[in-house]
């Protein structure tokens, strides 16, 4: 815990604080504005947990992005996983996922409508469930970002290697970076920078970056996820805004490399092939998931149950997909606190932990609720 | 598997094996006091004075984890919850409902442990119950215990005592419990991970019978843990209460799961802890009698009451402030 604690020097916090403060002072003697987005969702998280957004300048701007799983995952996925607990498969997920609305329903009412819905702390479970269980069907529900992708394909290859067949993935895998040409290409929306994420970079490496500083000239800096790390990536920001500048920073280069992680990157080509996905509240982007290859379709539960996902209703008062695209503050909803909160979620951004309306509702102090929209 | 190993449904049926079950498990352990003879209820002293009576069942799974199980476990939240009622606790009732299949050897511990508790505690379990249910129907093993106890006369104590300024403290390290039945849910093998914290508070709430309505009121922090509990403090109210990061006494591997897993500490439950309100005059003083005992030397201030309405806030090593909002539904560890 040595190696936290360094990261959250409440001094050291001060520090940055200060030097945040003169840059934001610097900028408004030039009359700018910046709006970073943090692409990520534990930033999002971090950054309420720690208070961050009220130690910024005012006219120095965090705005969530789509990067929280389980916020962008459809409504039509959690229909189909409801529909295969229905043929009696168990479904194996990951937390957060048990209470994202699907059109009609959710994974918790399946559960306590009699559905088979384990909650895991690792995709190994899904093997060991499927080996525990040899007269029944183990789908793991597979979503995530390059950091969760290959650990979750690692079910596949443990299957081949030991010969389980009675477990199959739900995919709906998801990459970073054609979600950030989608949000630069869109005019709507005005991005002054990314605050970029820490463990998908990891995957990725910084050099993933790079087409997008070039091209829509936006500075992106790789940051960690301790409140120190997130204040050092804000500084970092502001301090090529002030030089006019836009090039990929990796101020995370404790854990992330310029190539990323080839292993990893070869685990996800080995089994997966690209597809085009469709993201909650924003729509399909080209080429943006990721889908097991044919050779693997035994353990493709789409395929093997003929289950496909599609596209499923949201509540039509739903806002999440404007504030995905970091269009709307979580309090400009009108549903806000008001019908959707924690405890019966309207749209996903209130469900997962690291969802950005979750995280408003959380943390964030009522004045600060009252702000408005963008 | 056989009667010698393992609970039966027959151990349940009110037959020879019932019996058999009580004389081997019960009365060796409890057969001394108002149990002796096997009596349909137990027949105590009335001491005279304002009783405090509780009940609270428990269905923790596993049975058995680092640091207790649920045979002190059932001991410690009865006797707890009298406590913190500004109760002396005396008696307690025991009721077992055993799942067909559970080893006797995992029931020897945990009635061990009842007993070993019940000692450490000056309680007598005074009657009690067993029913057997067949596999499937149960956990194993669920616990009810009901307390009671001599309400002590010096406490004066109510949430609506409490005013601007008190100071909040908390007798040891927080999440204790909850990260540790957590992990070993999980299986997740530590070594030196986190230890559940069952274990008493009526000794520290004796130790401050003496502050008389200095004390406001006090709570042990379990399910919802100290977010929970705060909350309800100032739910509603015209006050709030102020906590520092900095304060948060946390045990090094409840913190390291609880980053892990991305669960507030302040979500989790602890099941030997108590957080007492009081004027702040004599929080140094309670502080220091605490911290001389074996089961409050963690004990630190965790913050102070303020007129900020209904809102329990948090300010953050880094020098911001946030909201500490109540735990909703299941804590679920977070995807990445």
């Amino acid at each position: 815990m040595n190696y936290i604690d360094g990261f959250r020097n409440p001094e050291v916090a001060a520090q940055f604080v200060r030097m945040i403060a003169e840059q934001g002072r610097a900028l408004a003697g030039q009359g700018r504005r910046v709006r970073i987005m943090e692409v990520c969702g534990s930033h999002t998280m971090a950054i309420g947990r720690y208070g961050i957004r009220q130690l910024l300048p005012e006219n120095v701007e965090l705005i969530s992005g789509p990067g929280c799983p389980v916020c962008v995952t459809d409504p039509g996925y959690i229909d189909t996983a409801i529909a295969l607990a229905g043929k009696g498969a168990i479904l194996a997920t990951f937390g957060d996922m048990i209470r994202v609305p699907g059109s009609d329903s959710d994974l918790t009412a399946c559960r306590s409508g009699g559905g088979d819905v384990r909650v895991c702390y690792s995709p190994s479970a899904a093997v060991e469930l499927a080996r525990a269980h040899p007269e029944r069907e183990v789908v793991f529900l597979a979503i995530g970002f390059e950091t969760t992708i290959a650990p979750v394909v690692s079910i596949v290859e443990e299957a081949l290697r030991a010969g389980v067949r009675n477990v199959s993935l739900l995919t709906a895998f998801k990459l970073v970076p054609p979600a950030l040409h989608a949000l630069l290409a869109d005019k709507e929306i005005k991005i002054d920078a990314f605050l970029c994420p820490a463990h998908v970079s990891a995957i990725i490496g910084s050099r993933a970056y790079e087409p997008f500083a070039a091209a829509y000239r936006v500075p992106c800096v790789i940051a960690g996820f301790e409140p120190l790390d997130i204040l050092y990536g804000v500084h970092g920001i502001l301090g090529q805004a002030l030089k006019n500048e836009a090039r990929v920073e990796n101020q995370y280069a404790r854990v992330v490399r310029p190539e990323g992680n080839p292993k990893a990157q070869a685990r996800i080509a080995r089994y997966l092939e690209p597809v085009d996905a469709s993201w909650r509240g924003i729509g399909v982007i080209p080429s943006s998931g990721l889908g097991l290859r044919t050779e693997f379709a035994a353990y493709d539960a789409e395929r093997k149950f003929g289950l496909p996902v599609r596209p499923g209703r949201q509540h039509a008062g739903c806002r999440c997909g404007d504030v995905i695209k970091g269009k709307l503050r979580p309090t400009a909803c009108a549903l806000f606190a008001k019908v959707c909160n924690p405890d019966q979620p309207v749209g996903p951004c209130m469900v997962s932990a690291e969802g950005t309306c979750a995280a408003y509702f959380k943390y964030t102090l009522p004045e600060e609720k009252r702000g408005g929209g963008k | 598997m056989n009667a010698d190993t393992v609970i039966q449904l027959a151990h349940g049926g009110g037959g020879r094996l019932t019996r058999e079950l009580i004389e081997s498990e019960i009365v060796p352990r409890f057969g001394n006091g108002p149990l002796r003879g096997l009596p349909d209820g137990a027949t105590l002293p009335s001491p005279g004075e304002r009783l405090v009576f509780t009940t609270d069942s428990f269905v923790v799974q596993p049975l058995e984890f680092p640091g207790g199980n649920i045979g002190d476990l059932a001991v410690h939240g009865t006797v707890n919850d009298l406590a913190v009622c500004g109760g002396e606790p005396k008696w307690l009732s025991l009721a077992l409902i055993i799942e067909e299949g559970l080893p006797f050897s995992v029931l020897g511990r945990i009635l061990d442990a009842v007993r070993a508790a019940a000692d450490a505690c000056g309680v007598t379990v005074a009657t009690g119950d067993t029913k057997v249910v067949a596999r499937g129907q149960g956990d194993g093993l669920y616990v009810n215990t009901a307390g009671i106890g001599l309400a002590l006369p010096e406490f004066d104590l109510g949430m609506e005592r409490i005013r601007e300024g008190d100071c909040v403290l908390v007798s040891g390290t927080l999440a204790d419990h909850g990260m540790a039945v957590m992990s070993a849910r999980q299986n997740m093998d530590f070594t030196d991970g986190p230890r559940s914290d069952t274990g008493t508070v009526h000794r520290l709430v004796l130790a401050v019978r003496g502050f008389g309505a200095a004390v406001r009121f006090m709570r042990d922090p379990t399910r919802g843990g100290a977010a929970a509990v705060l909350n309800e403090m100032v739910e509603g109210r015209e006050l709030g209460i102020l906590l520092k990061e900095r304060e948060l006494p946390l045990a090094p591997a409840t913190r390291a799961v609880a980053e892990m897993l991305g669960i507030d500490p302040l979500h989790a439950a602890s099941e030997g802890r108590l957080i007492l309100i009081c004027d702040r005059e004599v929080a140094p003083e309670i502080l220091a009698r605490w911290r001389a005992m074996s089961e409050g030397a963690g004990a630190v201030c965790l913050g102070t009451v303020t007129r900020d309405r209904g809102r329990v806030v948090m300010e953050t090593v880094t020098g911001g402030r946030r909201l500490v909002d109540v735990p909703r539904g299941e804590l679920l560890p977070r995807i990445c």
